[in-house]
């Protein structure tokens, strides 16, 4: 068993005569995003505050690569809280300084880099996370999803080994939401830090953790995969999943992974009844990091839900199509076997336009490219098995461009 | 703590309980300020933080003192005039003039205008920061808010009172000339040897003493107030912020005409 990176031993908090933290037990593991769902108002932002040492516990422990962060000496404090970023939920940027002055404080404040140094560790921060042009000018100035942005260029400017989120799509649209989620996952990959999110975007969160943990009652009512929590029989879990889950995906309209699960149930059962046939696409948008790195996250994700759109209109009203992942489609065509998937295919190849997916502009020379894998279902295998093949089946995997 | 229980509480727990609240208020204005004066000696100096507030908290507020500096002076001066003039002494105005403002008006009013509009600032300015959680923000990235926000405006009030103190005494000075030379036909030679007579060295450092400990007052008071904005029971949010802002002008100037009264007690 791996050693955990942050570790909480049953941490109680009462605040205002109302317990909040219950007993807290929870590890996180480096090198992984942990997501912390549960109801407003149940201590996620308090239990993110403990590990940063904004609060203290009333007790309990919080051990952080197994220091225990309230016993610690001042020194040893601050060596931990250099490696712990923290990006708040209403983003705290200094609203009196410039967006540049912003990004270089935690660096200038301890004169670990100062003059070009300083500009060239600021600058290269604001390139990589796409904010530019916007140095000189005041929080207020820029939109929403820039000032998270921001946020997260002043959290990562000091290259933290953990960053823990509070909240961080809060008042975004569907598009900018995924494409903060986006954000998150691939700067995660990049910069290789140990991710602690706390959200409500069930269960878009669920495409870039690997791990998640359920708070009820101040206690931590779950904890394990993606998977495991959407198909955990506990009737608490399900019955906060099913409240928060939305009847369709709020990026691309379409179902939801429980949704298609459910279909993909419903067809097995059928087919083992009455040996009916059905196929299962995978669709996977290949270079949706690249037009995440070029063009940005919002256009990534805008390119993400048009393309979504127009598979729609070219699958029939029996079709079942989710999101399973974040550049990953999976649709269940009943009645259909390879033949006509293939067809299917082919139509879908030759009707995209370019025009219709991109929505805005990209560079010239850019090409969109998905590769679709399908697979007709057998009598006993489950929706990963036929995934499975989908992908992995090098006679049914075909790609297509847009340029 | 709930309502009901304070109103079942008795009259001598409740006064026992707000003796001890009032105390511990005090206490921890006392930390607050102990540490944000230890901590503009720490090095690196923050010496760029400490110029922008003298000319924010000093230069800025050259104006407004000069201009009631100005009319306090004239206003002294008429009313010194008329009343001197009864006795026949009214070759005292300038001594009358300039010891009031050297020992009481300068520092006093200069304290209260700066508070007015340097200290209302910094209760505003530090209680949306504490509101929108930049103070945690500061806290998260091992930035010790009190040195960064507070050192440096105790150091640059400690410097621009006395300055602005003695702005006040000498536009005053000028002022009751004006009003009392230029108005009324005093010889101007006599009421500037009665200034020179009328004030001694004495005199100027008790104002300046006084103007210090009116710096520290002001200043700990008003970031005090925004700093624990949060805490305020009475309101959270911009009304929060109102809230602090208003009791730490109001309190600065208590506190300013307060301690005013016992270091006159013990200066002279």
């Amino acid at each position: 068993m791996k050693e955990p990176l942050i570790e909480l031993r049953d941490v109680r908090k009462t605040l205002g005569g109302q317990t909040v933290l219950a007993g807290v037990n929870l590890s996180i593991y480096e090198g992984e995003i942990s997501v912390i769902i549960g109801k407003s108002g149940g201590g996620k932002s308090v239990l993110l505050k403990h590990i940063i040492g904004l609060m203290e516990p009333d007790s309990g422990v919080i051990l952080v690569e197994g220091k225990n962060v309230n016993r610690v000496s001042k020194a040893e404090r601050r060596e931990l809280r250099k490696k712990i970023s923290y990006v708040f939920q209403g983003t705290a940027l200094f609203d009196s300084m410039t967006v540049f002055e912003n990004i270089a404080l935690p660096l200038s404040e301890k004169r670990t880099h100062v003059g070009d140094a300083l500009k060239q560790a600021v600058e290269n921060r604001m390139a990589e996370l796409d904010i530019r042009r916007i140095g000189d000018k005041y929080p207020s100035e820029i939109s929403g999803g820039m000032k998270k942005r921001v946020a997260l260029a002043r959290a990562l400017v000091t290259d933290p080994k953990v960053v823990l989120f509070d909240e961080p799509t809060t008042g975004l649209d569907p598009i900018r939401k995924s494409a903060v989620h986006a954000m998150i996952s691939d700067y995660q990959k990049r910069f290789a830090f140990t991710g602690v999110v706390v959200s409500h975007d069930i269960p878009d969160i669920f495409f870039i953790a690997q791990r998640v943990a359920m708070l009820n009652d101040g206690r931590v009512q779950f904890e394990g995969t993606p998977d495991e929590i959407q198909t955990s029989p506990d009737p608490v879990v399900q019955r906060f999943l099913r409240g928060l889950e939305t009847p369709h995906d709020v990026l691309t309209g379409m179902d939801t992974q429980a949704q298609l699960a459910k279909r993909y149930n419903a067809e097995m059962d059928q087919l083992q009844r009455l040996s009916t046939v059905f196929s299962l696409i995978v669709l996977t948008i290949e270079n949706l990091e690249d037009i995440n790195q070029n063009v940005g996250h919002v256009a990534g994700q805008t390119v993400m839900r048009n393309f979504a759109i127009e598979l729609k209109r070219h699958l029939r009203l029996s079709d079942t199509c989710a999101r399973f992942g974040l550049s990953q489609i999976l649709a269940v065509l009943p009645n259909t076997d390879l033949d006509t998937t293939q067809e299917l295919m082919n139509r879908l190849a030759g009707a995209i336009q370019k025009s219709r997916i991109f929505g805005i502009q990209p560079y010239p020379g850019f090409c969109f490219s998905v590769s679709a894998g399908f697979a007709q279902a057998r009598e006993d295998s489950t929706i990963q098995d036929v995934l499975n093949e989908a992908q992995s089946n090098k006679n049914n995997l075909f790609s297509f461009q847009v340029c | 703590m709930p309502d009901s229980t304070i109103k079942t509480l008795s009259p001598f727990t409740r006064l026992g309980r707000g003796f001890l609240g009032f105390v511990q208020e005090l206490g921890s204005v006392h930390i607050f300020f102990l540490k944000g004066f230890a901590y503009i000696f720490l090095y690196p100096f923050q010496l760029r933080k400490i110029l922008d507030q003298i000319h924010f908290i000093g230069a800025r507020s050259m104006l407004i003192i000069s201009l009631t500096g100005l009319f306090t002076g004239m206003v002294l001066g008429l009313q010194g005039y008329y009343m001197l003039v009864d006795y026949g002494s009214e070759g005292l105005l300038g001594a009358g003039v300039a010891a009031s403002l050297v020992r009481e008006l300068g520092p006093v009013l200069a304290a209260i205008m700066v508070t007015a509009r340097a200290g209302s600032a910094m209760a505003a300015e530090i209680g949306v920061m504490r509101i929108s959680e930049q103070i945690d923000a500061l806290k998260t990235m091992d930035i010790d808010p009190i040195r960064t926000l507070i050192s440096p405006r105790i150091a640059a009030a400690l410097f621009s009172f006395p300055l602005l103190t003695a702005l006040f005494d000498v536009v005053g000075i000028v002022g009751g000339f004006l009003s009392g030379s230029m108005l009324l036909n005093m010889n101007p030679y006599l009421y500037f040897y009665r200034v020179d007579t009328g004030v001694d060295l004495a005199d100027v450092m008790g104002g300046f003493t006084k103007s210090l400990v009116f710096a520290v007052v002001v200043t700990t008071i008003c970031c005090y107030q925004g700093y624990t904005t949060h805490l305020r029971p009475e309101g959270y949010g911009a009304r929060g912020v109102s809230n602090s802002t208003t009791t730490a002008v109001v309190m600065s100037c208590v506190l300013i005409l307060l301690s005013d009264y016992v270091l006159t007690s013990f200066l002279r």
